[in-house]
């Protein structure tokens, strides 16, 4: 009888599979967005699981800020040939050309606009649908957020007002306009996605591991150096984001946790090598027995949370 | 390697009256099992400068909701992960009071195990009544019955069992409730809730995370009446790949029971009849497959199936009709009104359905029917009788959660408006001589 059970990750990995295909099967244009992290990797292969032999039946879009880390887009584009399947790429220069993004004077980053970026591309090719690797356990906003979140015509969620969602029955209608965002790997954490990329021996890009890099301190984080501004027949991409007299650049043996694009990520020290190396990593970030064990192997992340778990 | 064992995921909902101790409790366990993240942390640090004398309320942890309440902000399910070496655990937290039930029908409906807190100076109260009502309604498999504030009463053995009694002087009303464990506590002092307590020699039980650790959780799923929603049709269109030319696969999630290679299997509501010719899981063929795994299915004759479509084996067949009994529990401001249309989504199929009469609301503080009320407003259980443009194939949700539930959705706005439990089919399906495969 035993034998007829699922440990966690296969537990995570059918609800996921049953999301994936729900989206195939309920809506007409729906898009993966793939960004090269290591949640949109798990989300690529939960893609496979659902849909083999037959073609993914959804392209992959990515919203590119244009500060990207090269080693994230060359990994981007090799894994969607690899998998045959159409890549969309939009940019948020597109967007700010065509006035759908605004950027805000003196700030750098374009984190914020993607958001117009994206509902510029779901715009301009009818998607109905946006499967997105975000997870609950991220921050708490998210810890609300349903597998099937429904966006209003101007693409906004309105948390106040969510469908309940009961059993594994998603309501899946939209109408002309409005679209949904699905979050299949709502219920995982970050172990579980490390766990994941262990089992299946997903191919993550290299910046997860520990490198040597030019690094600067700003903002409270370790900021990587940007490339240098070569073609200078157009303005520089990262001007205002390149280090300041004051900011001097250090050598460190990083890695990153979590990627965004090279302005807004902080690397972290880590000497972390492997996919083991992150679990173990992971594991000692969190359960740490209140900073009494010293782990020379322990990261800056560790370290950080062990200082604040050194509170109690 | 940091599992060296298979671990379980189990998920399980809180539910209690203001002041119970709730958020205390989830805390609580959350605290004592390490589990704590960096934001959880912070607001813990802030809370206890803010207090004075660095005084950590643990309550303060999962409160993120608390201070929605206060802003007026509609109260929802929120959901939580921890894990120890044993187990992965899911908590979803409803701390709504006003949407109490949609709320905790909601969290509970994925829930293998309900956690009930009493307050022990107060005893059965009626919430304590609605909450297990609503436990044995949704069919949750295990309850915990949490006395807690135990320190706030002495201690005292006799008064944790007049409890108890006071539990099972109703507990046989609910006869869908089969494991219900009872454990005196103090969440805010840590008192059987992570670690065993030294204040409760009388109680010979285990401390509740060690319950949430051990609790046989391997039958929750129906495993005895295979039972396959198709959920989409894998073809691959592949006109030069020999293989892939003729493949033909039903993909979905097994919602119960066991399926073999080889196994004769009928298609509902069609009554096709076929054998199971390949299991796919991913790239590797299999010999079998059990509920909840998501498999691709192909079939020995080419039989005509689609989505919406229910692949069942020839022992405990389903029933199968459009005309249905249910209990519903209401959702939406809009009230249910008999007459209305809806759409009715079940397991993998939607189809249009009008609520021909409203039989009863139950009152769930005396578990009474009150027979036919003019409406259902939001929050109500009650009991429907409902037709649907297409026959249903499906079983009660007593004996399968997955094949014996449905939503409503409101047509037009396409609001999520009712969670539906089915009454048991009369008879299972007639199968008639005649249906071969072709
Ligand atoms: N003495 C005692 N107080 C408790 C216990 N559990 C919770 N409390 C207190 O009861 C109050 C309400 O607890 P809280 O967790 O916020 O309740 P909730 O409204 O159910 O989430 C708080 O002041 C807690 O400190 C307990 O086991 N013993």
């Amino acid at each position: 009888m035993n034998s007829y059970h699922l440990d966690h990750l296969q537990y995570l990995e059918t609800e996921a599979i049953h999301v994936m295909r729900e989206v195939a099967a309920e809506f007409e244009r729906p898009v993966l967005l793939f960004s090269g992290g290591k949640d949109s990797i798990c989300l690529l292969r939960l893609a496979e699981k659902a849909f083999l032999p037959s073609d993914l039946p959804m392209p992959f879009l990515n919203i590119e800020t244009g500060h990207e880390f090269p080693e994230l887009l060359e990994f981007r584009d090799r894994r969607a040939a690899q998998l045959g399947a159409k890549l969309l790429v939009r940019t948020v220069d597109d967007a700010i050309a065509k006035g759908l993004a605004m950027p805000k004077p003196g700030v750098v980053s374009r984190n914020q606009l993607q958001t117009p970026a994206l509902l510029g591309a779901i715009e301009e090719f009818h998607f109905d649908c946006c499967i997105g690797g975000a997870r609950r356990d991220e921050e708490k906003a998210r810890a609300k957020e349903r597998f099937f979140s429904f966006r209003d015509g101007f693409g906004q969620w309105d948390p106040k007002n969510q469908r309940p969602e009961i059993w594994n029955l998603y309501n899946a209608r939209v109408n002309q306009g409005e679209n949904m965002r699905v979050f299949p790997l709502s219920n995982w954490t970050e172990m579980d996605v490390w766990e994941y990329i262990k089992r299946e021996q997903l191919e993550v890009p290299n910046i997860y591991f520990s490198h040597t890099r030019d690094c600067f301190r700003r903002g409270g984080q370790w900021t990587p150096l940007p490339p240098d501004h070569t073609d200078t027949t157009k303005p520089d991409p990262y001007a205002g984001a390149r280090p300041k007299p004051n900011e001097p650049i250090k050598k460190l043996v990083v890695r990153v946790r979590t990627i965004a694009d090279m302005i807004s990520t902080g690397m972290i020290e880590s000497p972390a090598e492997s996919v083991d190396d992150i679990i173990a990593e992971i594991a000692a970030a969190r359960v740490t027995e209140r900073g009494t064990r010293a782990d020379d192997r322990a990261s800056e992340a560790a370290m950080e949370d062990r200082k604040k778990a050194g509170y109690f | 390697m940091p599992h060296p064992h298979p671990i379980e995921l189990l998920r399980f909902n809180t539910c209690g009256s203001v002041d119970d101790g709730k958020s205390t409790l989830i805390g609580r366990l959350l605290y004592d099992s390490k589990n704590l993240m960096e934001d959880q942390i912070e607001a813990l640090e802030r809370s206890a400068d803010i207090t004075g004398g660095g005084q950590i309320n643990l309550a303060n942890l999962t409160d993120g909701l608390r201070a929605e309440r206060e802003q007026g902000i509609t109260i929802d399910v929120a959901y939580r992960y921890f894990a120890t070496p044993r187990r992965k655990f899911i908590v979803a937290d409803t701390p709504g009071h006003v949407q109490y039930t949609r709320n905790m029908v909601t969290g509970a409906s994925t829930a293998n195990l309900s956690i009930v807190l009493v307050d022990a100076r107060q005893g059965v109260i009626e919430q304590s009544r609605r909450h297990t009502y609503l436990a044995a309604l949704l069919g949750i498999p295990h309850i915990v019955i949490a006395v807690n504030k135990m320190d706030l009463v002495g201690w005292s053995e006799e008064r944790f069992l007049e409890i108890r009694d006071e539990f099972e002087k109703f507990l046989p009303r609910l006869d869908t409730l089969r494991d219900v464990k009872f454990i005196p506590m103090s969440a805010l002092n840590g008192d059987n809730v992570v670690d065993p307590s030294k204040h409760t020699p009388w109680y010979q039980g285990p401390a509740l995370l060690g319950h949430l650790e051990t609790v046989h959780i391997a039958s929750d799923w129906n495993m005895s009446a295979f039972r396959f929603p198709v959920q989409w049709v894998n073809r691959p269109n592949n006109p030069t790949d020999q293989n892939l030319h003729d493949f033909r696969g039903l993909s979905g999630q097994i919602a119960g029971g066991l399926v073999r290679k080889g196994q004769p299997v009928i298609v509902l509501p069609s009554g096709l009849r076929s054998s199971i010719k390949e299991i796919w899981t991913h790239q590797s063929a299999v010999e079998e497959a059990f509920c909840p795994q998501s498999v691709t299915l192909c079939l020995e004759h080419d039989v005509d199936v689609s989505r919406g479509d229910m692949i069942v084996g020839f022992e405990n067949l389903p029933g199968m009709g459009s005309d249905l009994q249910a209990r519903v529990c209401w959702m939406h401001q809009r009230p249910l009104q008999p007459g209305k249309k809806y759409f009715l989504k079940h397991s993998t199929q939607t189809v249009q359905a009008v609520i021909t009469s409203l039989e009863s609301r139950i009152n769930i503080s005396t578990f009474e029917p009150e027979p036919h009320p003019p409406e259902l407003t939001i929050n109500d259980i009650g009991v429907i009788r409902i037709k649907t443009a297409k026959p249903l194939v499906f079983d009660g949700y007593n004996t399968n959660r997955l094949t014996g539930s449905f939503i409503l959705i409101e047509q037009g706005t396409n609001a999520t408006v009712a969670a539906g439990m089915l009454t048991a089919p009369g008879a299972a399906v007639k199968l008639d001589d005649n249906d071969f495969a072709i």
